[in-house]
């Protein structure tokens, strides 16, 4: 049951593969080139859905492609870029934002990285710290180890 | 037959290693030279059954034996010889089977190689390396069998992903898993030491050049995917901060801060639970990319072989050795004294911060990693964590290191005069600056990253280079010259390695900042202009290839009339496993990829043709082959062959 599910899956994807489109195709591109310099990178910022881990910028899927024309739209109907991509969030979730948004639990994923440097900062401060005023060991030797060092001194130094 | 024999080698693979697990061990503990012994021939022994396992699995690839699963499943009667021998690890089970020789292979190579190593040491390490073996012999003997047969075989086989019938990518895996699973080394190591509670020079000279060769693979491995996803996904990408990259790229910068680190260990006798800690982090992250790339649960473009219930096993795996390995570490640790001490302004310092960097780096592309998970688990929010965010969150943390790279590795052990360490290099930092602003006019309008780029490239490979000159001393060119050819090995790694990594960081932002990019439709004899260049569609036409069906163009790159290059990139389709691949066209050079790419015939004729001039392409490869040569080249200095004998309790002194 869960094979022939799996199969289905399989075949689905290879036949939506197969599908001939490509990443952005020349009618796509909008006659202004400011307007699609534009389309082109927010189009970086947003997720296909049906991909795995793709830009609508680099899919190849037909989804990706609807999305890319209906960014170029709204942008050609006037909007900003925040209205265009709060336009598609709207539509598609807040799953087709490739750059996470700075709210709410997501302030812990942008935090972590510069917590997490303070914190280490602190802790290897306050080891180099303390390596500084640590007292010189003394250097120890066992009785054969300074026979040994007597051995290694004499001889060849190369070996 | 020799199926069946290659799975009961695999099963006999595990009865020895259950043995190495656990009698060295007991022996170790008990002073019994005769149990502690079993050690070797239990590794050597484990290395021949586990290769006649992959011999016999590979055997049956090559014959195209379909009465075996994983054969129908990966292969294909038509496919060239190559694939069909890469396809033995083109996949789960047989990927893992090359996991559990590889481990095999080092641990054999500890038993072989570390003879000088002291007895119970070495049978904690070996017996940890068996430990391993076990737990993932069981793994693929429970979960992932390699030699389940088919009820009713078939004529012919699905075919290997076309995506994965290319040499680099057939070469790959096998390099980045000698790059995991060579941190397994470095974890028996740390686990064997705090059993015995004991962690000196000695011993971080023994775990180096095991890290540095692992480290050394995964830059390969690394690279090999990265070029492969330039030339092959068909718009010149070469990172993505897709999971699977990232899940390889964790342990890469955790073992970067590792070989560091251990150098502190080795010179210094300091930080040497901090070492520990990152050699059990290190083989933790090897196996978190394992659980992230075999589970699927983190989807991705990688994840052709995924299976929540193998998931499962594998952070099994996970918590327990990871989770045990840091138990035994926070009941351990305390004892592992420190004795080195130094200044603020000092090597050691230095390497503390370089340790920092690349383990908070580390850390963000790890949060980054699971974050969505994460956010679904707990608020049940779906949400997306993708390149932007990388580059926004790793970023500085990379241009910091890069910032202090070249200052950091030629200030003094122990103690440091900062001002005098700068000196040699305020030259290089007034002529980077310079040549970054330079490139900032002459760019006008584009982003910083270019600039930068240059900036922190020439500074840190210029800084190597000043690094190596200085350790020539005083005196006359032609002396220093002389001295220069003679200096150690390790010196030269180091400069080496160090200007690969200026390379790199350089040709990343050079590619970022500076690339051309047109998409257009052209009519066959039809031609159009792409930067300095002028390219004309000559034909377009259908080709038959062993196992594919191509369509074909003919591009004509030339520059003022003179011919530079004729390409053709193609569409591939490949019947048996129904699946589309691009292949590119590219002009390599030294300054700029030409990269040409065919798409779709149009409704109004003419075809859908995409150019791309990619400059310093590359150098991102010459960057990361510098890298992984100069830990080579480390790795060939003879201070690891001869004098990693005895076990003295002197540090090292300072040089």
């Amino acid at each position: 049951m869960r094979r022939s599910a799996l199969l289905a899956a399989a075949l689905a994807a290879a036949l939506a593969a197969a599908v001939p489109a490509s990443a952005v195709e020349p009618d796509e591109i909008l006659a202004d080139p400011a307007l699609e310099a534009r389309a082109r990178d927010l189009s970086r910022g947003l997720r296909c859905l049906v991909c795995r881990n793709e830009s609508i910028d680099e899919s190849r899927a037909p989804l990706a492609r609807d999305l890319r024309l209906l960014l170029r739209e709204r942008l050609v109907a006037g909007d900003s870029d925040e209205a265009a991509i709060a336009y598609i969030v709207d539509r598609y979730g807040e799953y087709v934002l490739l750059n996470p948004t700075r709210q709410g639990a997501n302030l812990i994923l942008w935090l972590a990285g510069p917590a997490l440097l303070v914190g280490g900062v602190a802790v290897a401060g306050t080891y180099v710290a303390r390596r500084r005023r640590a007292a010189e060991p003394e250097t120890a030797l066992t009785p054969e180890e300074e026979a040994r060092l007597e051995v290694l001194m004499r001889g060849n130094p190369g070996g | 037959m020799i199926t069946e024999l290659g799975h009961f080698a695999l099963v006999l693979a595990l009865a020895v290693a259950l043995i190495q697990a656990t009698v060295p061990l007991i022996g170790a503990q008990r002073r019994n030279a005769t149990w502690m012994a079993v050690a070797e021939p239990a590794a050597v022994l484990q290395v021949l059954l586990l290769g006649f396992a992959f011999a016999a699995l590979t055997y049956a690839f090559v014959n195209s034996d379909f009465s075996l699963r994983l054969v129908v499943m990966n292969s294909h009667t038509d496919k060239p010889l190559i694939y069909k021998i890469a396809g033995v690890w083109g996949n789960h089970e047989g990927s893992l089977l090359l996991w559990t020789l590889i481990l095999a292979v080092y641990g054999a190579a500890a038993a072989l190689f570390g003879s000088n190593l002291p007895a119970t040491l070495r049978a904690r390490v070996l017996a940890v390396q068996g430990m391993i073996g076990v737990a993932f012999l069981l793994f693929m003997l429970l979960t992932s069998n390699p030699f389940l047969r088919m009820e009713t075989p078939p004529f012919n086989g699905d075919d290997l992903n076309p995506l994965l019938q290319d040499l680099g990518l057939a070469l790959h895996p096998p390099f980045l898993y000698m790059g995991y699973v060579g941190l397994s080394m470095a974890f028996s190591f740390a686990v064997a030491a705090l059993i015995e509670g004991r962690v000196d020079a000695a011993w971080a000279r023994w775990v180096r050049p095991w890290t540095l060769a692992a480290w050394v693979f995964l830059t390969i491995g690394i690279a090999m995917g990265s070029w492969w996803a330039y030339y092959e996904l068909g718009w010149g990408g070469f990172w993505f901060w897709d999971p699977v990259e990232n899940a390889s790229f964790m342990p890469w910068l955790i073992a970067g801060a590792l070989l560091h680190s251990a150098i502190v260990v080795e010179k210094r006798e300091a930080l040497k639970s901090w070492t520990i800690l990152l050699a059990i982090l290190a083989f933790g992250f090897s196996m978190v990319g394992t659980f992230i790339v075999r589970s699927g649960v983190i989807t991705s473009v990688h994840a052709f072989a995924n299976d929540p219930e193998r998931g499962v096993f594998i952070l099994m795996i996970l918590a327990v050795f990871t989770g045990g390995a840091l138990t035994l570490y926070a009941a351990r640790a305390g004892a592992l004294e420190a004795k080195g001490v130094f200044g603020l302004v000092s090597r050691e310092s230095a390497l503390v911060a370089n340790n920092l960097l690349l383990a908070v780096s580390c850390f963000v592309v790890f949060v980054g990693t699971i974050w969505p998970l994460v956010a679904e688990l707990v608020w049940g929010r779906k949400l997306s964590v993708g390149p932007p965010f990388f580059d926004a969150a790793f970023t500085p943390f990379m241009v910091a290191l890069a910032m202090l790279l070249p200052f950091g590795s030629m200030l003094s052990w122990k103690r440091a005069d900062a001002a005098r360490t700068l000196r040699p290099l305020w030259p290089l930092a007034v002529l980077s600056v310079s040549l970054g602003a330079l490139v900032w006019a002459m760019q006008t309008g584009r982003s910083a990253i270019g600039p930068v780029g240059v900036i922190l490239g020439l500074w840190v490979a210029g800084g190597a280079v000043t690094d190596l000159w200085m350790r020539t001393g005083r005196g006359a060119l032609a002396v220093r010259l002389g001295r220069l050819v003679r200096l150690p090995r390790a010196d030269w790694g180091k400069a080496t390695a160090h200007a690969g990594l200026g390379v790199t960081v350089f040709a990343v932002a050079a590619m970022n900042a500076w690339v051309v990019e047109d998409i257009r439709t052209v009519r066959e004899g039809g031609s159009y202009p792409l930067g300095g260049y002028e390219v004309t569609l000559v034909d377009v036409r259908e080709v038959e290839g062993p196992n594919y069906l191509s369509t074909m163009a003919e591009l004509r790159v030339t520059r003022g009339g003179a011919e530079v290059a004729t390409l053709f990139p193609e569409k591939r389709l490949y019947p048996a496993a129904g699946m589309p691949t691009t292949e590119a066209g590219i002009d390599y050079g030294l300054l700029r990829d030409v990269y040409l790419v065919l798409g779709d015939p149009q409704q109004a004729g003419g075809w859908a043709v995409r150019s791309y001039i990619k400059p310093f392409a590359n150098w991102l490869w010459i960057g990361a082959g510098l890298m992984a040569l100069g830990g080579l080249v480390s790795l060939s200095d003879r201070r690891y062959r001869v004098a990693a004998g005895s076990r003295r309790p002197v540090a090292v002194p300072a040089e």
